[in-house]
């Protein structure tokens, strides 16, 4: 035992309280996670900056071998949540469990700097959660990106009180559609070929907001498909924003709200487009396990989740409808999330490569974080900007026109890597969902 | 304790970022792969250079400071806890290929390198490394050199030892020497490569090593047998050897991992069947062609139920998944993993693999075992949980059992991952009484102060432990 503060004790005995210790005993230190964590590779080898050194720091707060000092949140803040370390554990160790719960606890413990408790409190209470705001935040976005507002700023100068990942970003943005356009897309929609399937659309928070293009894109590939679709009202965020960030409580009240809306639908599937919400939503079951009333509607609500790629790759639509773009390179960066816990990487690729024009180059890393990460990129900005470097030189090697991405968070910061690497005339982040509407416009069904 | 005016001076040789000292920098050096064992080291430095470990080394020798050095930790002997507390000796910055020298066949490399990085870089000259443990991704060259590793092409093409020519090492007086050379022949002198060669840190420290390359062989095949018996496994085993064929890859599951792997993997394997054997060969397409032809000939005559040799490289993925997949698929049944490596010379597979499901039902623990059968290097693993006391005992009790009968059936207690802290109490069985003290004497003669990874290789007490720590 260690001497310990008043509050490094009572997150002591939370982290032997709640913490899975046959999960922390699961890990059997044989580090073969190593060489796939990014944290691990970007810090020059610094175990503490690994899988195996983080669930060995966890193990070590449990057993109260050491204190839950600040290295410690250092190194559980420092790490993306990719979860890479999981399709390479021989063991089956279910980080992401263990990094949330982890995260949970000692946020609930926090005494967060105000301008980061703000932050937090904004987007966990007063934004993410309700649609309606979410819209109106996105429409604010949209009204200072053509009242010229943006323009002034950027010549004041203003931008440059934020981080450099932030003013980027700020660059990087898309032009957000106007606040009718959001409210006016339909609920429910028929197959444009013989049909196949019914499935539910979960539009997202952000992605019916800032990236609503992206999702009516998502709504016509699935008519192409031979998809019947329902977008359920009274769908919400998913959570994985809280999840991720030691705000567990939020975002169970989220997906009992999702579960809700959905379970009326009786549809075959529950479409996602974003790799990092899909992976969040085939979590319900173990985030709600405890829940009496939603433990088994939770099973039965993750077992029909599927990304946009994998349902077009299942109903041959690759095969079934022609794709076509002008002639250019284009290359892909895996979503972790719907690579390492959705197992969704070979669907995206085959679609790609099925488009003629265009030649697909692999990356290298492919598979490795762009160092988007959630909010990452804003709370832990100085590694965010060196792994998203480091990913731009894999992707220039490419010499591709088109970078093509499965998930909001990575398509803003594929954008924000182009801008930084001053290539915004030449190369092109986009959602594969939108390239794969642009490849089959020229053929309509 | 290390002073802080010691402390300093680690500081001024190193640079102050390269010496950790704080609990949680320190918690993460203190276990490796070993199941049961941590220990918190004073400190942790990171040298950059051979002249820094040097310095380092010095300071300890004066302070009597344990230094423990470490590669990736992925160790299986608790080689690199450090029980006695000192520092924990880092390579990450000594991690860089030297040179790849194409006329004489050699890499020259520094410790820290990661097995698999090397393989790769020299395999891009069209040049092959053979040693290949399953832990490559991660493990280093330091790491290998100093367990003497060996992996599935060990029985043609030998371990880690039959590729060391040259070694550049610190003593434990801070002397910095060199041993051998690029050179097929050289008989100047006690062979010190070959003693520094498998002695877990606890003589010196390797700070650059010259390996042997090989020219890549042409192309590979590989083909899966299955048996209703081990002994018409291990007869096929031993009449492919008679027939003059040294396969490349030679391995066996049994069915308690056939069971764990079809469970996991789901890949269609029959579970009734006592045993696989799963053979590659490589070489030039004709000869691979004529002993593949040959070696399913004898499966067959030996009563395997099924041969199937791979037409394409997709095939052959398929059908080694088995073998690769049967650590995951074992160590996914209960939280604690023993991963063993008793070894018996080949003829005497069927009787160890006999020996050990005997041994595991006396004392009603569950055994899987796999390994190297081309040369007699067994995994009798262990799925078990490290709270449940009663069962550990019984574990530990089988364990003494097995490294027991491997002995007396002319093996030894461990084939390829080493003796550290946790076989240590074993290591009289094999090499005897008078063995020891010989190793004592170099030992000491090397490092008198024994700071070199004490608590290693030599056992405190005769008292027999494998796993249980309390
Ligand atoms: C899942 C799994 C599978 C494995 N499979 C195999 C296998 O197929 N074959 C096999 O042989 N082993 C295997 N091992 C064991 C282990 O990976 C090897 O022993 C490997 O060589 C260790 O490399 P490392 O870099 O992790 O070394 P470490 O574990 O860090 O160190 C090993 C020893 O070398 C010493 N050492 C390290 N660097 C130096 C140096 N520069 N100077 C002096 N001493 C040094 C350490 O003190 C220690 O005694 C396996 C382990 C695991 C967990
Ligand atoms: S989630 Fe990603 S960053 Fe975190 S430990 Fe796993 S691999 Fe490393
Ligand atoms: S691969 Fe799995 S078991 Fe091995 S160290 Fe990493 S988390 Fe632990």
């Amino acid at each position: 035992m260690t001497t310990m503060t008043a509050r490094e004790r009572t997150i002591q005995e939370q982290f032997s309280l709640r913490m899975d210790e046959g999960e922390l005993l699961n890990c059997m230190r044989c580090g073969f996670c190593l060489p796939s964590c990014p944290t691990y590779i970007e810090t020059g080898f610094d175990e503490s900056q690994s899988p195996r050194g983080r669930i060995a720091l966890m193990k070590a707060v449990h057993d109260g071998l050491i204190a839950p000092d600040e290295e410690v949140e250092r190194s559980l803040n420092l790490c993306l949540g990719c979860r890479a370390c999981e399709p390479v554990c021989p063991a089956g160790v279910n980080y992401g469990h263990l990094l949330e719960e982890a995260r949970d606890i000692f946020a609930d413990h926090n005494e967060f700097k105000p301008a980061t408790k703000a932050i937090r409190k904004t987007v966990f209470e007063g934004l993410f959660p309700h649609q309606n705001r979410m819209e109106h935040a996105v429409t604010l976005l949209g009204i200072y990106q053509r009242s010229g507002l943006q323009k002034t700023a950027r010549k004041l100068g203003f931008m440059k009180l934020f981080p450099d990942s932030m003013q980027a970003m700020e660059r990087a943005l898309p032009a957000v559609p106007k606040r009718s356009d959001m409210k006016k897309r339909g609920r429910s929609f028929t197959a444009l070929a013989e049909k196949k399937a019914t499935v539910a659309f979960f539009s997202g928070c952000l992605m019916d907001t800032m990236f609503l293009g992206t999702n009516n894109a998502t709504v016509k590939l699935l008519q192409k498909a031979g998809c019947d679709i329902v977008i359920p009202d009274g769908q919400n965020c998913c959570g994985a924003l809280h999840g991720h960030s030691g705000e567990k409580d939020g975002a169970k009240e989220l997906a009992k709200r999702n579960i809700d809306a959905f379970e009326q639908t009786n549809a075959d599937y529950i479409i996602t487009n974003a790799g990092g919400c899909g992976a969040f939503l085939i979590d319900y079951d173990h985030l709600l396990k405890d829940d009496p009333d939603y433990s088994e509607r939770a099973k039965a609500f993750t077992a029909k989740i599927k990304d946009i790629t994998q349902i077009l790759f299942e109903l041959n639509f690759h095969e079934r409808v022609g794709l076509n773009v002008n002639p250019q390179v284009i290359t892909y960066q895996d979503s972790c999330h719907l690579r390492n816990v959705m197992h969704t990487h070979i669907a995206p690729r085959v679609l790609m490569q099925s488009i003629t024009g265009a030649e697909y180059r692999e990356m290298d890393n492919a598979d490795s974080c762009c160092g988007s990460a959630g909010i990452y990129n804003i709370v832990e900005s100085d590694m965010s900007m060196q792994i998203l470097d480091h990913k731009m030189d894999k992707a220039k090697a490419t010499n591709a026109h088109t970078i093509v991405t499965a998930n909001p968070g990575c398509l803003l910061q594929m954008k924000l890597g182009i801008e930084r690497e001053g290539l915004s005339e030449s190369v092109r982040a986009v959602h594969i969902v939108d390239l794969l509407l642009e490849a089959c416009d020229e053929f309509p069904l | 304790m290390i002073s802080t005016q010691t402390m300093n001076t680690f500081k001024t040789i190193v640079g102050e970022e390269n010496v950790i000292t704080s609990s949680a920098g320190r918690l993460v050096y203190s276990y490796d792969a070993t199941p049961n064992f941590q220990s918190m080291p004073d400190a942790v430095i990171a040298p950059r250079n051979t002249e820094e470990v040097s310095q380092i080394v010095t300071v300890c020798r004066e302070q009597k400071i344990p230094i423990v050095p470490r590669g990736s930790g992925t160790n299986l002997a608790a080689g690199t806890v450090p029980s006695e507390g000192g520092i924990v000796l880092l390579f990450k910055h000594m991690n860089h290929i030297l040179e790849i020298d194409e006329e004489n066949l050699t890499v020259t490399v520094q410790p820290g390198v990661v097995t698999l990085d090397m393989i790769k870089a020299v395999e891009q000259k069209g040049l092959f490394y053979p040693p290949d443990p399953s832990s490559m991704k991660i493990s280093t060259i330091g790491g290998n050199i100093n367990e003497n590793s060996g992996g599935l092409r060990g029985l043609k093409y030998g371990v880690t030892r039959d590729y060391v020519m040259a070694l550049q090492a610190v003593l434990p007086n801070g002397d910095i020497i060199r041993t051998g050379g690029k050179l097929a022949k050289d008989v100047a002198g006690y062979d010190l490569t070959r003693l520094l060669v498998g002695s877990e840190g606890t003589l010196a420290i390797i700070t650059e090593a010259t390996l042997k390359l090989i020219p890549m062989p042409e192309t590979k095949q590989t083909m899966l047998a299955l048996y209703n018996s081990m002994d018409a496994a291990a007869k096929s085993v031993s009449e492919i050897i008679a027939a003059k064929i040294i396969p490349a890859t030679l391995e066996f599951l049994d069915r308690p991992t056939l069971i764990a792997v079809e469970d996991f993997a789901q890949i269609g394997l029959p579970t009734d069947v006592e045993a696989v054997l799963l053979i590659e060969q490589d070489g030039p397409p004709e000869i691979v062609a004529r002993d593949m032809e040959k070696m399913a000939e004898i499966c067959t005559r030996e009563q395997a139920v099924s041969v199937q040799i791979a037409a394409t490289e997709a095939e052959a993925l398929a059908l080694t998944t088995a073998r690769r997949a049967a650590l995951s698929a074992l160590a996914r049944l209960k939280p604690t993993t023993i991963l063993e490596d008793a070894t018996v010379p080949r003829s005497e597979i069927v009787n160890m693999v006999k020996a050990i499901n005997e041994i595991a039902e006396k004392h009603n623990v569950r055994i899987a075992t796999f390994g190297h059968a081309g040369d007699g290097n067994l995994h009798p693993t262990c799925p078990t949980d490290a709270r449940d006391h009663d069962e550990m005992e019984r574990v530990e009790a089988a364990f003494a059992d097995i490294f027991s009968k491997a002995i007396e059936l002319g093996g030894t207690i461990t084939g390829e991952h080493g003796v550290g802290m946790m076989k240590a109490p074993y290591l009289e069985w094999k090499m005897g009484p008078e063995g020891i003290a010989i190793m004592k004497a170099i030992k000491h003669s090397f490092d008198p102060d024994n700071i070199m990874n004490p608590g290693k290789m030599f056992a405190k007490e005769t008292r027999k432990r494998v796993v249980v720590t309390q």
